[in-house]
């Protein structure tokens, strides 16, 4: 496909160009659905490259401070409810399933399979953000979010904090529990942001909801499903990462 | 023109539920997998298992729920140069915060 091809296709006909000389949904400068396809695809990945080295610069400031305050983070990541972690791990995966069996629906032209999928994805993922609404209160309750209140008290007396003594954490002293306040910064931040991924993308799973009701994936044009799946499915990369660094750091020493 | 839509329409891969439950499968089997191993005494190893079994469950995801395995090469290479130069990135960041106060002890 050379470039002059391209222009001849996208110069106006003099004979006229009905619309129904190709699908609706083909912009007049792609020549053909594929190429759409493919395009939209490929720009997608690059956002999703972004995002990529977004998460990435958490990644790496987790990875630094691991390595420099490794007992603090040990200590800290008892605080985390590995109940939870696997509940929301799951929740995440299944809604990743469910995510790509809607692509297939939408593929096939199966309207209310893609819907049910649709709802099926939607409330998993605010399941996910229900069981981080647990965590997080529970952190706060703790007086674990960094900040002006934030305690100790969990890593100077383990004895006196049921998670520290049920992981059988020895008292930190002064300096190194100091430190657990960084992985609380880590854990909020990464985390936080994640949800905050997590919201964007049940939000706009409600409007595809809708539209898919409509009917508007089921007659050809998928791309927004397939985009959106490929959005979807990175928030759950994510998570596959941030659960066994952030909960399962230690949870064999005592 | 048109026919040739149709003809490069066939050509759009889709991919069958029976990959997606065999991956979904999978990626729960990592999952218990990843829990199990926190909890087994490697030392060193610990981390490393957790990340391992943290990039497997990637790249199921990213080949088969995300399609690349049936993408064009143009959507392969970047997924990959962008893999590559994150890895670069944070091996070069490492490299130095680990490095930096060697000999000063």
């Amino acid at each position: 496909m050379s470039d002059s091809s391209v222009v001849i296709h996208g110069a106006p006909k003099a004979e006229g160009h009905g619309h129904d000389a190709h699908p609706s949904y083909l912009r007049h400068h792609f020549e053909s659905v594929e190429q759409q396809a493919d395009t939209t695809n490929f720009a997608m990945w690059l956002f999703l490259l972004t995002e990529i080295m977004f998460f990435g610069g958490l990644f790496t400031a987790y990875l630094i401070y691991r390595n420099w305050y490794y007992p603090a983070f040990v200590a800290a990541s008892h605080q985390l409810n590995i109940f939870w972690g696997t509940l929301n791990t799951l929740l995440l995966i299944t809604s990743s399933f469910t995510m790509a069996m809607g692509v297939w629906c939408a593929e096939t032209r199966k309207q209310s399979g893609l819907v049910l999928c649709l709802i099926l994805t939607f409330i998993l993922g605010l399941g996910f953000l229900g069981i981080k609404t647990i965590e997080y209160k529970e952190k706060i309750e703790k007086h674990h979010v960094p900040g002006f209140h934030y305690s100790l008290n969990s890593f100077l007396n383990p004895d006196s904090d049921e998670a520290a003594k049920a992981a059988g954490d020895k008292p930190l002293p002064l300096d190194i529990a100091r430190h657990t306040e960084v992985y609380f910064s880590l854990y909020f931040a990464m985390t936080g942001m994640h949800a905050v991924h997590m919201i964007i993308g049940i939000g706009i799973l409600g409007f595809m909801i809708f539209r898919a009701r409509a009917g508007a994936y089921t007659a050809g044009h998928v791309t927004f499903v397939e985009n959106f799946g490929l959005y979807w499915h990175f928030v759950d990369i994510v998570w596959i990462f941030l659960f066994p660094l952030l909960y399962l750091i230690s949870r064999h020493a005592n | 023109m048109t026919e040739k839509n149709e003809a490069h329409e066939t050509q759009h891969h889709i991919v069958s539920p029976a990959v997606y439950i065999t991956i979904f499968i999978c990626l729960l089997v990592f999952t218990g997998l990843t829990v199990g191993a926190s909890y087994v005494e490697m030392g060193v190893f610990n981390p490393i298992a957790a990340i391992a079994i943290a990039c497997i469950k990637m790249v199921l995801v990213v080949l088969f729920f995300m399609h690349v395995r049936y993408s064009t090469r143009l959507t392969m290479l970047a997924v990959g140069c962008g893999f590559f130069m994150f890895l670069v990135l944070i091996g070069m960041t490492l490299a130095d915060y680990i490095s930096r106060a060697w000999g000063r002890w």
